[in-house]
């Protein structure tokens, strides 16, 4: 434990640097993955009421599809996608591919690109399997 | 790029200390990184199957999705990839209580809540996963 305060470079995002895809992708890979971690509790709570059936059921069932139940399923939708596209980004830097910089931003925009459409496309058959 | 004359000039300064002893400092050694790494590349390819199966059992009725779940498959997939999630979590979410929570109670705090409830995530997904395989 530091017993005095000592001076701390400034943090990554905000007013001091210039805003960097690189630094922002990193954030946000922390972020969806806490969203995740918390998310997986609403997994758990599903496949308990799939185990206890009847009533139980019925209203998760309701409450997933209710408005705020599907905005929860499609932001959960959107973080796994990135987490996951993201995860596999940093996987091939640890392989030591892509770490120079001109890949680092071809592999950060694909990710965004990517995630969008693969996020569009699972709600497509979520849709269609839905009516 | 090591290992230059430059380096061998510089090599009477360094002490043999410069290197980790044993598993180093904090008696763990890579195993944190590591199984971050193994249960993310497990994570990967069982997430697609995952999301594809839930997305099948979009506005299923209860017999159809616990028919779907006690496919032999399925329910393997189902317990491997929840157990791997719920570790996986854990490390993460350690990582940044780390990095972020700085005062110690709070943070000792955080580190219990943490194991104990991605640990209890993990038992209590076995547990439906199992009643829902067993039960059909």
């Amino acid at each position: 434990m530091a017993n005095r305060e000592r001076p701390l470079s400034p943090f990554m995002l905000g007013q001091t640097y210039r805003f960097q895809l690189t630094s922002f992708m990193s954030i946000l890979h922390r972020i969806t993955g806490v969203a995740l971690a918390l998310g997986g509790i609403s997994l758990v709570w599903w496949l308990m009421s799939i185990a206890i059936g009847g009533e139980a059921y019925e209203f998760a069932s309701r409450q997933w599809a209710s408005p705020l139940g599907l905005a929860f399923l499609f932001g959960f939708t959107l973080a796994l996608v990135y987490h996951l596209l993201n995860g596999i980004r940093h996987l091939l830097w640890d392989m030591g591919w892509g770490f120079e910089l001109p890949k680092v931003y071809a592999s950060g925009y694909a990710v965004f690109v990517l995630g969008t459409l693969i996020t569009a496309l699972i709600w497509f058959f979520g849709m269609r399997s839905a009516a | 790029m090591s290992g230059g004359p430059e380096t061998s000039r510089a090599m009477p300064f360094r002490t043999p200390l410069k290197r980790a002893r044993g598993l180093g400092s904090g008696k763990s050694g890579t195993s944190h990184f590591w199984y971050q790494r193994v249960t993310a590349v497990v994570l990967a390819p069982l997430a697609i199957w995952f999301v594809a199966t839930l997305v099948s059992l979009v506005g299923a009725d209860l017999e159809t999705a616990r028919a779907i779940i006690a496919r032999p498959w399925n329910t393997i997939i189902f317990a491997v990839f929840l157990v791997t999630m719920f570790w996986h979590a854990k490390l993460g979410l350690q990582i940044v209580i780390e990095d972020y929570v700085h005062q110690r109670w709070l943070e000792i705090t955080a580190h219990f809540l943490n194991h104990f409830l991605c640990g209890l995530g993990a038992i209590a997904s076995l547990y439906a996963i199992a009643r829902i395989a067993f039960a059909s």
